[in-house]
């Protein structure tokens, strides 16, 4: 996917004023939070299973060499086709040439982030293959060439009249303007491809070393049918995602839906272990399984290595503040909000993502709602160094900053200063007590806020006249 | 170098490099064989009132049925309650049923696109989040609980088990090893892609009747 990361700053500003964003937004805000926080009610020992959770995404990222190889033993004794694959090229290769030496036309995705990380389709399509994304919001989005918004709901920027009107277009039907109506006409048109593609393509939630199986969940069943009609069925899975145990899945189970849609469990759960077996009634001739790292490795050598846990719920998107007022295009990749803000700049360098790190208040919603407990503004934090180190922060910032070191190394100039700013800023602040300019770098602080002004004395001052008093 | 050994050297580093080089290898496996549960919440509920619970939670419906005969005439009762088609496909253990005394026409056969309900058995159930544990296999077409607008699935009620831990325990004992694709099923097919409004039937079924067969 094309990276465009780099205008943060402007697209969010464009987000902010965009009416039909807003609506989007507003439509949305609130919804997952609250869905999830009457879901975790569900566990009398939710904080007890969030850390166990964390210890063992930290205990399969530790081990992730082991796990690996016994997933493959496991796998390959079942009858499936493992491939390995280090770069997006690679992985997109891959799976044309499966397609292409199967003689395969017509090709059936389930929702994957991976495929967007690596424009699985266009590569595809280019090669001459039919794509056909089938989860509801990706078929939309497909549909209108966009990219999507949420992670677990892609589409959810788009309006039900944008979308009656794409349909209208699409399908060259008479326009519908009930929702039940168009997710009811999106099954119809998909469920010949369903039973007529040569191939389908899913994701990974998981794979599980212990049995050699990958397991994705979904809640439409376009999981399910990718995965049992075609007579290929390859799965993309990032190496990360390998855990030890079922056990290890059913604890992961008991937080992923909640912390996502705030459900008990996805509508299906499909744990998949190899090809058709003899006498089956359905199933793939072929399971291919390809095992990628596209960066993978490298984040688990850098300090942001915690956000290799990341089970892709969403939950700190919908609980940040900054997601809520821009959504997630603004962010310019594959993972918006804060775990995009971590994870862009780790895969495709700090350089083509540079405000990402800044687009967030460290209010630490993030943080606490994060199934597998990623320290999201600890990480954010190392970034905003890294820009520090790498001199990629603007430089009338870096000036600024490298003033008020100087300034602050200094006591009693500091105290003298900042008696100084102390009363001019009550002053600047007026009746209001709010300054709408600040001089210099600052104008581009309070360009979209008010600083609340000084009220004309420091802390160390009122501190010595209390200690006095 | 194999892009395989590539990945796996860069694992190693990575993990050297972050002196987080984890458990001798030893201990992975022993995990592997162990697979030790994690924390559990308290569950302390009766399972069959907690599974009907959570399966109406789902969106399914629910029915009793004291004797295996009288299946036939329980799905009749639904579909008609219903006002739906009173023609299917059902799994070849209950192809041996008097579907057509019941008024039912039904065909021991996997499902097509065509059909329009489809009756199915069940490994086990869940009665943590009300669901179906359905297992591939040659008489267990995962088409029939797929295609059909309607699934209906029968369930014993000394099949319904505590947590998803206790299915794979039930499945080491049982089955010896996984089948190709276990499906764990929670009521009917939904999506919230557009403004998220509910709404069933997005690929899969519409509904989802379960049948607690007592035999």
């Amino acid at each position: 996917m094309e990276i465009t990361s780099a205008h943060f700053k402007k697209v969010a500003g464009q987000k902010l004023a965009d009416k039909k964003v807003q609506e989007a937004l507003a439509r949305a805000k609130g919804k997952f939070v609250v869905a999830r926080a009457k879901a975790i009610e569900e566990l009398d020992n939710f904080e007890e299973i969030r850390r166990a959770a964390a210890d063992v995404r930290d205990h399969c990222l530790a081990n992730l060499d082991q796990y690996l190889e016994q997933w493959e033993d496991n796998a390959t004794a079942a009858g499936t086709i493992v491939h390995w694959v280090e770069s997006a090229e690679e992985m997109n290769r891959t799976l044309l040439d499966i397609a292409t030496g199967n003689n395969v036309r017509k090709v059936i995705k389930s929702k994957s982030m991976l495929g967007e990380e690596t424009g699985v389709n266009e590569y595809l399509e280019r090669g001459g293959i039919d794509v056909r994304e089938t989860d509801l919001g990706e078929y939309i989005i497909q549909q209108a060439k966009e990219y999507p918004s949420h992670i677990i709901a892609p589409a959810t920027h788009k309006s039900k009249d944008d979308i009656a009107t794409l349909f209208a277009e699409r399908h060259q039907r008479p326009r519908l303007d009930d929702i039940a109506q168009l997710t009811h006409e999106a099954r119809e048109i998909l469920r010949p491809h369903f039973l007529d593609a040569d191939m389908g393509i899913t994701g990974a939630n998981f794979l599980v070393a212990e049995t050699g199986s990958t397991m994705i969940v979904t809640n439409e069943g376009n999981g399910r049918m990718t995965t049992t009609l075609p007579r290929i069925h390859v799965a993309i899975a990032s190496i990360e995602k390998c855990i030890p145990t079922l056990e290890d899945l059913s604890l992961l189970m008991r937080l992923l839906a909640r912390s996502a849609t705030g459900q008990s469990i996805s509508n299906y759960l499909s744990v998949t272990t190899g090809p058709r077996r003899d006498g089956d009634s359905d199933g793939p001739e072929q399971f291919h399984v390809i095992l990628v790292d596209i960066g993978r490795t490298r984040v688990l050598g850098s300090e942001l290595r915690p956000a290799l846990r990341c089970i892709r719920c969403g939950a700190c998107m919908n609980h940040c503040p900054v997601y809520q007022n821009i959504g997630g295009h603004a962010y310019g990749w594959v993972y918006p909000g804060p775990i995009g803000s971590v994870l862009t700049p780790a895969y495709v360098g700090l350089e083509k993502a540079v405000d990402l790190p800044n687009a967030a208040t460290f209010c630490n919603q993030c943080s606490v709602a994060c199934p597998v407990k990623i320290p999201l503004p600890d990480l954010m934090r190392k970034l905003r160094e890294k820009q520090t180190e790498l001199k990629l922060a603007p430089a009338g910032q870096r000036v600024a900053m490298r003033v008020w070191a100087w300034l602050a190394s200094r006591p009693t100039l500091y105290a003298w200063a900042t008696k100084l700013a102390a009363r001019v800023g009550k002053i600047a602040g007026g009746r209001q007590g709010l300054v709408h300019r600040l001089p210099l770098v600052g104008a581009e602080w309070t360009r979209g806020r008010d600083l609340p002004a000084p009220r004309g004395k420091t802390f160390r001052e009122i501190y010595a006249a209390r200690k006095r008093s | 170098m194999s892009a395989k050994d590539n990945i796996l050297a860069r694992i190693r580093a990575a993990n050297t490099a972050q002196a987080a080089t984890g458990e001798v290898a030893s201990t992975a496996a022993a995990r592997l064989s162990a697979h030790p549960r994690g924390p559990m919440p308290t569950m302390t509920w009766d399972p069959l009132v907690q599974f009907r619970a959570c399966s109406i939670a789902a969106a399914s419906t629910i029915d009793e049925v004291r004797r295996r005969v009288e299946l036939p005439a329980a799905v009749a009762r639904y579909l008609r309650q219903n006002s739906l088609p009173m023609s299917g496909v059902c799994w070849p253990e209950f192809g041996d049923l008097d579907w057509l005394d019941a008024g039912l026409e039904m065909q021991s056969r996997p499902a097509t696109g065509d059909d329009k309900v489809g009756v199915t058995g069940s490994f086990c159930a869940l009665a943590e989040t009300g669901t179906l544990v359905l297992l591939s296999g040659e008489n267990q077409a995962a088409t029939t609980s797929l295609l059909p607008e309607t699934h209906i699935a029968v369930v014993n009620t000394g099949r319904v088990v505590v947590s998803m831990e206790d299915v794979w325990d039930l499945l080491r004992a049982e089955t010896g090893g996984l089948p190709r694709q276990i499906n764990f099923v929670s009521g009917p097919s939904r999506t919230a892609d557009i403004e998220m409004t509910l709404v069933y039937g997005a690929h899969g079924p519409f509904r989802v009747h379960v049948l607690l067969l007592d035999e």
